[in-house]
Order: structure tokens, then C-alpha cells, then sequence
């Protein structure tokens, strides 16, 4: 058994009175790819924000490496360079060249030798195809393009592992492989840990090892992903996959 | 309207003109610095003087300037301060300004999106690189039509001091009608002496909104 | 402490004499909003027309009530009516005058820039509904643009009524005019009283302006958080 990274434990989550997360409680192992997926409203990407310290929770306790978390800001500023995340809106600096995007994290939060970390920003720009925009602003690209910079943006800290919400969400259709592509590579070939809040089915599909299957703030199964795809424990979620139709 | 009678009058004007321009230029300095201290204490959310902050905001953005002139001028010798006229005049410029100046600076932080906040929190950066990085570089291009629009509105408000009997452009005009009793004249170089400082302003500001609001920066 | 300072307020009639100062105040800075504000939402209205020539008409008038500071055009006003039109006002009434064509302007680019904000596709499909121009106003788009421009106008009407500050300076008999007359006449008693008597003003000023600003800001919270979803 692999080791555990990530672990939710009895988590709710209340917005005044509006009870938005419902006892939530799964594990992540070391390179483990899990797909958050289930309806639009169903808290997917809110639970995946409180991954990340950025919406907080009322009750239950988050797990890294073992250690429980002390959702305060200040823990949270210093886990963050350990857990990488990427947005549906990119969210470039627009102020800052491509290079300073990735440069940013890991010379400033990290304090790491500016001239080592450009040779392997550059490095990973090449592996992303966007090696000769390494000077450009964030305005001359793509959205194709900004979303494959903030995700070399997030890998030049060396996270211990991902997360990734709904990152294809805003891109055309035909920009959409080129981002897929790189994290199916970062998962298959650096078998990096992930957690992935996706609409697109056939990727989920290809990509994950387990499926946590929400509906209203509520994890409705965790299923392993073959079983999840081909006979899904759960009506709801058998509704869920013929709807996507895919 | 007879020229000669404004012909005679420039060099008064003149200096009221200059007058203008100096109390304006240090007031608008002042401000800009108490602004943006005031913004970045309510930024940072510094404990106590984030409040009294806030305070001195509201007491400064809902009284008009005249009062807080009469105060310094007439009132503050009373408990043994005294300022002089284009003292109090400076000093009560930049009380109103600097919350004028911390609003707009405000005002440029709080557009900055949530989403790019965030992006910066998931490197990991601290409230402060995050100020130092996202906040400031994005947010003061943002508040530069409202920086824009309160040095216009500062120098307007330098009309006010002729109640201190500050000699600058209003009171020199008031003056000059008081003892010659030729108002037409000196109210017409009044106000073009205006339109001469605060028209090409006005056309920045106008360029400053429609670049700002078309976007210079892309997502 | 016979002669405390603050007693100046307290002395006979002084602290109804600044109440009746600031009533009159209040009710120059409320009747120029009250007309400055319906003349300045037709001419908002009127700047959204095609017509060149209107619109720029309307334009100068703005820049021009814009450009030249408040305490100036008092005075344009106050100087230039009587002598080159002979057409005398009293002070209070002139003043309200002023102030209302004053409003207007300022109230005209609120309106008409709420107007143009308001979306294309609303006024499309107002008139995909078969709506008169007047019609599409009346019903589509004032109604949608109040909503966005009510924080600016009450930030303006904070504004009317500090400047109102300046009406001293035309002899109207307003809180500051006679504040100045209490402190002159109880110098001798009072050598503090000053300081009480531009007190007590500044205190009135903040008072009634605080809440106006506090509930403009709180709209403008609600309209963001609004577009925010």
C-alpha cells in the first residue's frame, strides 16, 4: 500500500445557515489520480478549494503527510508550495512575463537560486510546447496556452501533489487536448498524486484511478474508476453518466 | 468687459495663478501619501490603526474643507496651535484629500480579481509578496482614473482658502472686485485661469477611464 | 470652569439660533437636489440621443459646471445675474439656483452613464417587443439604470450639502454664517467659544452626511456582490 498523502476527515462546510458540504471523508495515496465529478452545484469545486485553504470549513479535519492541518492562514501560506493548484481562469499575473509567473513561487516563497530554476522553467515550457513565450505577457497568449503556463506556473515548486478545477472549463474545444494531454502525461509519467474536478467524462475516464461521486455537498460513492464508468453503485450516478452522454 | 482693466490685472492673477499651482501641488503630494499609507494599513488590516483609519475617512470624506479650515485656522489657536493661513490651508487640504487619495487607492486593490488573489495564495505567496506582486502592480493601474479625477477635484477645492484669506486665483478675484467693483473682468480671467489648469487635466482623465476601462491588461 | 467653552452652546438662545442656521442649510442643499435632479435626469436622458448638436450643447454645459469650482460659479452667478440681467434674487434663493443647475449637470453624466451601462440585448429585446422610444425609457431602461446610479446620486447629494458650506460666502444666513455671528457676539464671555461653535458644525455636517455615505457604500457593496454572483 502506498503511502497516504491526503486525508479528509468528517468534513462539513456551512455558508450561513446553507449547508454546502455533508460529512465528507476520503484519503488520497501517493500517485493516486482521483476525479471529483457529479452535477454542476454539487460542491465539487468547493470541496477542492478547501484542499487548498481557500474557503474555509466548520467542522472535520484535513491530513497532509499525516499531520493534521491548522486551518490558519499562516500554515496554510506555508502547505501551499506543497500543493500545486490550477483554476478554470488561469489566472496569469498580467503583469508579469511568462517567465516571472513561474520564476515568482519558487524564488520568492522558496527563496531557490534564481538561475537554476530558470533553466528548468525553460525546460518545462519546452516539455508544454511553449518554450519561445518564456518573454511574452500573459495577453499575447491563448487560453490554451495561459492554462499550459499555470500549470509549468505550479509544477516549478515541485508540489507534492495537484489539484486541478475544471481547468478545460473555459477553453475551446480544440485547446482543450493540448492541456489534457499534459496532465495525463504528468500523471502517467511522473506518477504525480491528483486530484481532478473535471466535466470532461472521456478524460475522467482515461486519467483516474478512483471516482468520488458528488451530489448536493454529499460524496454519494467512491467507486475505483473502471467499476465507476461500466456499473456505478448508485442510481444517481448512473442518471449522472447517461446525461453526460459521452 | 474693457481689456485694459484685465490687461492691468495679469500680474495679480499671475501670482494668484502660481499661488494656485503650489498650495495644489503640495496638497495633491500630501495627499497621495496619506493615502497611501491609510490604504495599505486597511489593506493589511493593522490592527488599532486600521480603525482609526476608518475613522479619519469617514470624518474626513463627510465634513466639507471650509469647516476643517475654520478649525485649524480660528479654532486650533484657542488650545495654543497656531498655524497661519496657507498652513492651515495645506495642512487642511491634505486631512481632506488623503481619504479621497486611500479610497482610490482602495478602490484599485479591491478590483483586482479574487481569482488572481488566489492564484498568488496557491504558490504559496505571503500577504505581503502577494501585496508586493498581485495586488500593487494590478491595483494602482486601476486607481489611477480616480487619482486622476481627485487632483481635479483637490485644486478646485483650493477655491476655497480665499475663507482663510489665502491670496491664490478665487480670493485675488474676489479682491479685485471688492476694490474696483469690476466684476465682469476679473471673473472672466477667473475662470479662464481655471480652464487653463483643469481642462487638459480633465482630458487626461477621460483617456485615463476609456484605457482603463477597455483593459491595457488581458487576463 | 465659570466660562467653560462649551457653555457658549448653552447660552440663551445660541444653540436654536445654529439649529435654525442649519435648517436653512438643509433646505437649500434638498430643494436645489430635488430640481437639479429631475433636470439632470432628462438631460442624462436627452445625452443618450443621436443628435450631435444636443449632445454637444449638453456636454459643455457639463465640462463647463464641472471645470469651475463651485465657490466660483457662485459668484458668476451671484455678480453676473443682477448687473448684466438685472434680474435680482435673494441669496437663499439664488444659491438654490445655482446649486440645482450644478446638480444637474453632475446628475446628467450619472444618468447617462448608467443608461449606456445598462445591457444592449435588454433594449433590444424591449424593442423586439414593439416599445416606443418613450416607452422603452419609461419601462426597460430608467427603471434598470436607477438601480445603478442610486449610490453615485447619494454620494452627490453628500456632496451638495458639504458645499453647501460655501453659502456663507453670499451672506446667506446659513449654520456657519450665524455660527460666526455667536462666536463674535460671545467673544468676551467665551474666548474658547470658537472652538465649540466650529465644533458643534463640523459635528452637525458629519451627521448628516455620514449616513447618507454609509448607505450609498452599502448599496454599492450589494451591486457588486450582486455582479459577482
Amino acid at each position: 500500500m502506498a503511502e497516504e498523502i491526503l486525508k479528509v476527515e468528517n468534513m462539513h462546510k456551512y455558508y450561513g445557515k446553507k449547508h454546502v458540504l455533508h460529512d465528507i471523508n476520503f484519503s488520497v495515496s501517493e500517485g493516486e489520480v482521483v476525479t471529483l465529478l457529479g452535477p454542476s452545484g454539487s460542491g465539487k469545486s468547493t470541496l477542492i478549494r478547501t484542499l487548498n485553504g481557500l474557503e474555509d470549513y466548520q467542522e472535520g479535519a484535513i491530513f497532509f503527510q499525516g499531520t493534521k492541518i491548522n486551518p490558519d492562514e499562516k500554515h496554510w501560506q506555508q502547505l501551499r508550495q506543497k500543493i500545486g493548484m490550477v483554476f478554470q481562469s488561469y489566472d496569469l499575473f498580467p503583469n508579469l512575463k511568462v517567465i516571472d509567473n513561474i520564476l515568482l513561487g519558487p524564488t520568492k516563497v522558496q527563496g531557490r537560486n534564481k538561475e537554476e530554476v530558470e533553466s528548468e522553467a525553460h525546460q518545462l515550457l519546452a516539455q508544454v510546447g511553449l518554450e519561445e513565450f518564456a518573454n511574452a505577457y500573459p495577453r499575447q497568449l491563448s487560453g490554451g496556452q495561459k492554462q499550459r503556463v499555470a500549470i509549468v506556473r505550479a509544477l516549478a515548486l515541485h508540489p507534492e501533489f495537484m489539484l486541478f478545477d475544471e481547468v478545460t472549463a473555459s477553453l475551446d474545444p480544440e485547446m482543450v487536448r493540448g492541456v489534457l494531454e499534459i496532465i495525463e502525461n504528468l500523471a502517467k509519467n511522473d506518477n504525480m498524486t491528483m486530484i481532478v474536478v473535471t466535466h470532461e467524462m472521456n478524460f475522467a475516464q482515461q486519467i483516474a484511478d478512483r471516482v468520488l461521486f458528488l451530489e448536493d455537498g454529499n460524496i454519494l460513492e467512491q467507486t475505483p474508476a473502471d467499476q465507476f464508468f461500466t456499473d456505478p453503485q448508485t442510481d444517481r450516478a448512473k442518471e449522472f453518466l447517461d446525461s453526460m452522454d459521452f | 468687459m474693457s481689456w485694459p482693466i484685465i490687461q492691468q490685472s495679469l500680474p495679480m492673477f499671475a501670482k494668484g495663478f502660481e499661488l494656485t499651482l503650489w498650495l495644489s501641488f503640495i496638497g495633491i503630494l500630501g495627499s497621495i501619501i496619506v493615502g497611501i499609507v491609510v490604504s495599505m494599513v486597511r489593506l493589511f488590516k493593522i490592527p488599532v490603526l486600521h480603525q482609526l483609519a476608518s475613522i479619519y475617512v469617514e470624518v474626513s470624506r463627510n465634513t466639507p474643507l471650509l469647516i476643517q479650515l475654520f478649525f485649524l485656522y480660528y479654532a486650533f489657536p484657542v488650545i495654543g496651535i497656531k498655524l497661519g493661513a496657507e498652513l492651515s490651508g495645506i495642512i487642511g487640504l491634505i486631512f481632506l484629500g488623503g481619504s479621497y487619495m486611500a479610497e482610490g487607492f482602495s478602490g484599485g486593490f479591491n478590483g483586482v480579481p479574487k481569482s488572481q488573489v488566489e492564484s498568488g495564495k496557491a504558490i504559496g505567496l505571503s500577504r505581503f509578496q502577494l501585496a508586493r506582486f498581485v495586488i500593487f502592480p494590478q491595483g494602482f493601474s486601476k486607481s489611477v482614473p480616480a487619482l486622476a479625477a481627485n487632483i481635479i477635484f483637490l485644486i478646485k477645492e483650493t477655491s476655497i482658502f480665499t475663507v482663510i484669506a489665502i491670496p491664490e486665483l478665487t480670493n485675488t478675484a474676489l479682491d479685485l472686485i471688492g476694490m474696483y467693483y469690476r466684476s465682469n473682468e476679473y471673473l472672466f480671467v477667473l475662470v479662464v485661469a481655471y480652464a487653463i489648469i483643469l481642462i487638459p487635466l480633465s482630458v487626461i482623465l477621460t483617456y485615463l477611464e476609456k484605457r482603463v476601462r477597455y483593459g491595457t491588461f488581458g487576463n | 470652569m465659570a466660562h467653560s467653552g462649551i457653555n457658549v452652546l448653552l447660552e440663551g438662545d445660541n444653540f436654536i439660533r445654529l439649529l435654525g442656521g442649519l435648517w436653512v442649510t438643509i433646505k437649500i442643499a434638498f430643494t436645489s437636489l430635488a430640481f437639479g435632479l429631475v433636470l439632470g435626469v432628462l438631460l442624462g436622458v436627452l445625452r443618450t440621443f443621436k443628435n450631435r448638436l444636443l449632445r454637444f450643447v449638453l456636454r459643455i454645459y457639463l465640462e463647463f459646471f464641472r471645470v469651475v469650482p463651485t465657490v466660483v460659479l457662485l459668484f458668476l452667478f451671484y455678480y453676473i445675474l443682477p448687473r448684466q440681467l438685472n434680474f435680482n434674487l435673494p441669496a437663499n434663493e439664488l444659491a438654490t439656483f445655482v446649486f440645482a443647475l450644478w446638480v444637474a449637470a453632475e446628475m446628467s453624466d450619472i444618468v447617462r452613464g448608467a443608461l449606456i451601462s445598462v445591457p444592449k440585448h435588454q433594449q433590444e429585446s424591449g424593442k423586439a417587443i414593439g416599445l416606443s422610444r418613450w416607452q422603452l425609457y419609461r419601462y426597460v431602461l430608467i427603471p434598470q439604470a436607477f438601480s445603478l446610479e442610486l449610490p453615485a446620486t447619494i454620494n452627490l447629494a453628500t456632496r451638495v450639502i458639504k458645499t453647501t458650506s460655501i453659502l456663507m460666502l453670499i451672506s446667506v444666513m446659513d449654520v456657519i454664517n450665524i455660527g460666526q455671528q455667536v462666536i463674535e457676539a460671545n467673544n468676551h464671555t467665551y474666548p474658547n467659544g470658537v472652538f465649540w461653535v466650529y465644533g458643534i458644525i463640523f459635528l452637525f455636517y458629519f451627521l448628516i452626511d455620514y449616513p447618507l455615505s454609509w448607505w450609498a457604500r452599502r448599496l454599492e457593496k450589494k451591486g457588486l456582490e450582486r455582479e459577482n454572483g
